[in-house]
């Protein structure tokens, strides 16, 4: 019989290297039927490559992998769906340009050579049957991200797995999104389906799953019940030693507005507005949150800021002086930074391929005027520096930015930025798959840079971060301003409703959101009028 | 001659002479479609081209002919999918390879037999001569005009529409079809339903190598089979294939109005004198332009249609990972 096993998987002794890497060191994990497993690690720690070993993206070097309590070996991702077990990536692996159905029956066995319309029938079938709302002829490029892990979900379930591995699902998502995924992931478990999920998020971890394995730098440190255990004890196992989950929100003496957003509209790359008609401002010392669902426009707004991309209307105001329409370089020399961490985190802003110091010069070889050549003892001394400073695990400055982990990417990109002195930073989404430990040290740079007086504007995705790091935050839907609230005063509810348009605050007894009393372009707009 | 039978011989030359364009257009959708960039068109035609015509002579054959041809050129793709899918060469390269090797090959093989007094005379064949003579479609073909221009040719050109045809079905109505266009666009994603994307490549990689090589016989019968030693068949029509590949948005139905439009402009170079002359009000001005005009004009005309389709197609059908090669343990 098949149920005489408890576990539906147990991997015993799983070794993985990469080269001199070793990603797994002996990880012992199991999940039993009907279960919800929460894997918990920081960045690097081989969660996901532990994962990949189940889904047959790796094949471990030693150790056993059984599924229902038989030893299997596993080669390739179609034997893993042989042995039920389907992998919800991180990064979705859909084809944009095929219908919902398409992507499904691809993958599907002993359907035929011919393609039928009654394909559409089915898989409707199966998705009212788990009770989605689906419509099947949608075509993945007109989907939003939640609906895109709702067809990653729908596939592996009709492809028949019994044990469903998720990578950071709620990462993209709103709160609403992520309650309704939990709706989900529940009733799968009732179905006698076992999950495993990995998320940084503590508090997810402690809501959803039934026990948490912990993993450090490729190592099993030990599985607890979800019952028996704290917010607090589980990051002191997953980080070794006490940690202080409180972020700081240091109280600074504010300044006149710093950078003044009048009436922006920006177009994104489709030609329809990704910002209309936005009105916002960043004080000196303080941090002003930007909240939305991913896509409303926040990339467009980051790149029209620095520079990158045309706006079609409106004014970006630095202290007074509108900057629109000046080259990249003049806004990075008025002390405007802007550093944007993309889904895939080398997209933007760094060269993969060239090391530390590489990158570094990127930003300051013009500074030596004297030579022609590039001054690489300076660019050297500044990237140990940052190494030093931010706690940059890498073997030498020299190597490859690429081979670094996400969190020491993003510590190299964030200290970058900060090195040239900016008086704005732009930052969207810093914290992007950083865990615990890198995460602080962001804040806690940030929070640095804001005590000397900086405005920053942080486009963030973690609505409790942003409650607990930002002075305010104001909230975009599809690219229009829904209104802009004090961190201290409002609620995760609150931003959640106002993130999918249901409350629109922008407006409120004739006082407009966003534009500052104290205004520097008052005179300017007198100006304007005359 | 009369001005009819001046036009009607013009329409049908058009097809005639330049449906091996066709071939290696569709041959190099198949391959794009794939996730595979093959620059080797050029050479793969020549290969399948003088494969099919020595083989085919050799057993007298048209059918055979066109399979030796067939399987000749897939070897091309066997190769690329060996250089490519297996060992991760670069596609460009690899591509730019198979049509040096594809050429040098061509030349050493034809001045082998012509040196050894071996080179088959197609004229005087029996089988195969009368397998490339043209196959009057009945009813069809007493249509006037269209009938001698459209349905009264060899088995080669028919073949390569049904092939169009055939190839644009098994994409949109298919599930192998389906899988490997899900390949083109993102092999990983593919991958991670289960699909044999090596099997997948290399058998589609050799599909699109051999149609291209149908082509190359095509154009090796249009010259009555007379080997040069020092000119190809092909003479560039497969670098215009890949041209019309954009041309045609990835679609080898389109590809069939491409190759005609195409194939217009390339015999105005031959017969612009005589329509001029068949048709003096309407199309008199034709014998005023200079002949080197005429002579350059496909490869303007190429040039037009990159420019024209990097303007308007800016939502091409153009497969995402064209191009890349996947290697799935890559981070």
């Amino acid at each position: 019989m098949k149920d005489q096993s408890i576990y539906a998987i147990e991997l015993e002794n799983i070794t993985k290297t990469f080269g001199r890497i070793v990603a797994n060191k002996n990880i012992n994990l199991n999940v039993k039927q009907g279960e919800i497993l929460a894997l918990l690690g920081e960045n690097g720690s081989g969660k996901t490559t532990l994962m990949n070993m189940l889904s047959g993206i790796y094949k471990p070097d030693s150790g056993t992998i059984k599924v229902d309590g038989v030893p299997v070996s596993i080669h390739s991702p179609e034997d893993s769906k042989k042995f039920g077990i389907g992998m919800v990536h991180q990064h979705f692996k859909l084809v944009e340009v095929f219908s919902a159905a398409d992507n499904i029956w691809m993958g599907t066995e002993h359907t035929g050579f011919i393609l039928k319309k009654d394909r559409y029938n089915k898989i409707s079938e199966i998705s009212n049957k788990f009770g989605f709302e689906f419509n099947p002829k949608k075509l993945v490029s007109n989907m939003s991200v939640s609906e895109k892990q709702t067809l990653e979900i729908l596939r592996v379930l009709y492809y028949g797995a019994k044990v469903i591995i998720l990578d950071e699902p709620t990462a993209v998502l709103t709160v609403q999104e992520i309650q309704k995924l939990f709706d989900v992931l529940r009733k799968m478990k009732e179905e006698g389906h076992s999950i495993i999920i990995i998320t940084h998020k503590l508090n997810e971890v402690m809501e959803i799953s039934d026990r948490v394995t912990i993993l450090r730098k490729g190592e099993y440190i030990d599985t607890v019940n979800t019952s028996e255990t704290s917010e607090q004890e589980l990051t002191d196992l997953m980080v070794g030693r006490k940690v202080n989950l409180n972020i700081q929100r240091p109280v600074t003496e504010f300044d006149r507005p710093l950078l003044e957003i009048r009436n922006l509209t920006i177009k994104n790359d489709e030609g329809s507005n990704a910002i209309e008609d936005v009105n916002f401002y960043i004080r000196g010392g303080e941090i002003l949150g930007v909240a939305g669902i991913a896509g409303c426009g926040q990339k467009e707004l980051c790149e029209a800021i620095a520079g990158l991309r045309k706006v079609e209307k409106g004014q970006i105001n630095h202290k007074g002086e509108n900057i629109v329409g000046l080259a990249p370089k003049t806004i990075i020399e008025k002390g405007i930074s802007m550093s944007f961490i993309p889904e895939d985190r080398l997209g933007m802003g760094l060269a993969p391929s060239l090391s530390i110091t590489d990158n570094m010069i990127l930003k300051t070889y013009r500074d030596n005027k004297k030579t022609p050549f590039v001054d690489r003892k300076t660019a050297k001394a500044k990237a140990e520096e940052i190494i030093k400073k931010l706690g940059v695990v890498t073997p030498s400055a020299e190597t490859p930015v690429r081979r670094l982990s996400g969190g020491n990417v993003q510590k190299v990109l964030v200290g970058r930025e900060i090195d040239a002195g900016p008086n704005v930073i732009i930052t969207a989404y810093p914290v992007r798959g950083l865990d615990i430990n890198s995460s602080y040290a962001i804040y806690d740079i940030l929070n640095e840079q804001k005590k000397n007086g900086v405005g920053i504007l942080f486009v963030g995705e973690d609505l409790d971060v942003m409650l607990a790091l930002c002075d305010k935050i104001m909230v975009l839907c599809h690219g229009k301003l829904m209104g802009v609230v004090h961190a201290h005063k409002t609620t995760k509810e609150e931003l959640g409703l106002m993130m999918t348009g249901a409350k629109n605050i922008s407006e409120v007894n004739g006082k407009i959101a966003g534009i500052a009393k104290d205004s520097r372009i008052q005179n300017a707009e007198e100006e304007d009028n005359a | 001659m009369s001005a009819i039978a001046v036009l009607t011989t013009f329409l049908f030359t058009v097809i005639k002479y330049n449906m091996a364009l066709l071939y290696g257009t569709v041959g190099e959708i198949v391959t794009e479609k794939s996730g595979s960039l093959n620059l080797g068109v050029e050479g793969t035609m020549a290969i399948g081209g003088i494969g099919g015509l020595l083989v085919g002579c050799a057993f007298d054959n048209i059918f055979v002919g066109i399979l030796a041809s067939f399987i000749c050129a897939s070897l091309c793709g066997l190769l690329f999918a060996f250089l490519t899918v297996t060992l991760h060469a670069n596609q460009n390269v690899t591509g730019l390879t198979i049509t040096t090797f594809g050429l040098g090959l061509y030349f050493f093989i034809g001045n082998g037999f012509k040196a050894s007094g071996k080179w088959p005379d197609m004229l005087s064949t029996e089988g195969f001569k009368r397998g490339t003579e043209s196959l009057k479609i009945p009813l069809l073909n007493k249509i006037p005009v269209i009938g001698q221009a459209l349905f009264s040719h060899s088995i080669l050109i028919y073949l390569g529409i049904i092939i169009s045809v055939l190839v644009w079905w098994y994409f949109k109505y298919t599930k192998p079809g389906l899988r490997i266009r899900a390949i083109g666009e993102n092999p990983a994603s593919a991958d991670a339903v289960g699909v044999n994307i090596t099997l997948y490549k290399y058998i589609h990689l050799m599909l699109g190598s051999g149609i291209m090589g149908i082509g190359g016989l095509l154009m090796a019968v249009n010259l009555s089979g007379s080997f040069e030693g020092s000119k190809c068949w092909i003479n560039g029509y497969g670098w215009i294939s890949i041209a019309l590949v954009i041309f045609a948005n990835w679609n080898t139905v389109a590809a069939i109005v491409g190759t005609l439009v195409f194939g217009l402009f390339n015999t105005l170079q031959v017969y612009g004198g005589s329509l001029s002359n068949a048709f003096p009000k309407l199309l008199g001005w034709l014998s005023k332009i200079p002949p080197q005009f005429m002579q350059a004009l496909p490869f303007i005309i190429t040039a037009i249609v990159l420019v024209v389709s990097s303007i308007t197609n800016k939502k091409n059908n153009k497969p995402a990972a064209v191009g890349l090669n996947y290697y799935r343990e890559d981070r």
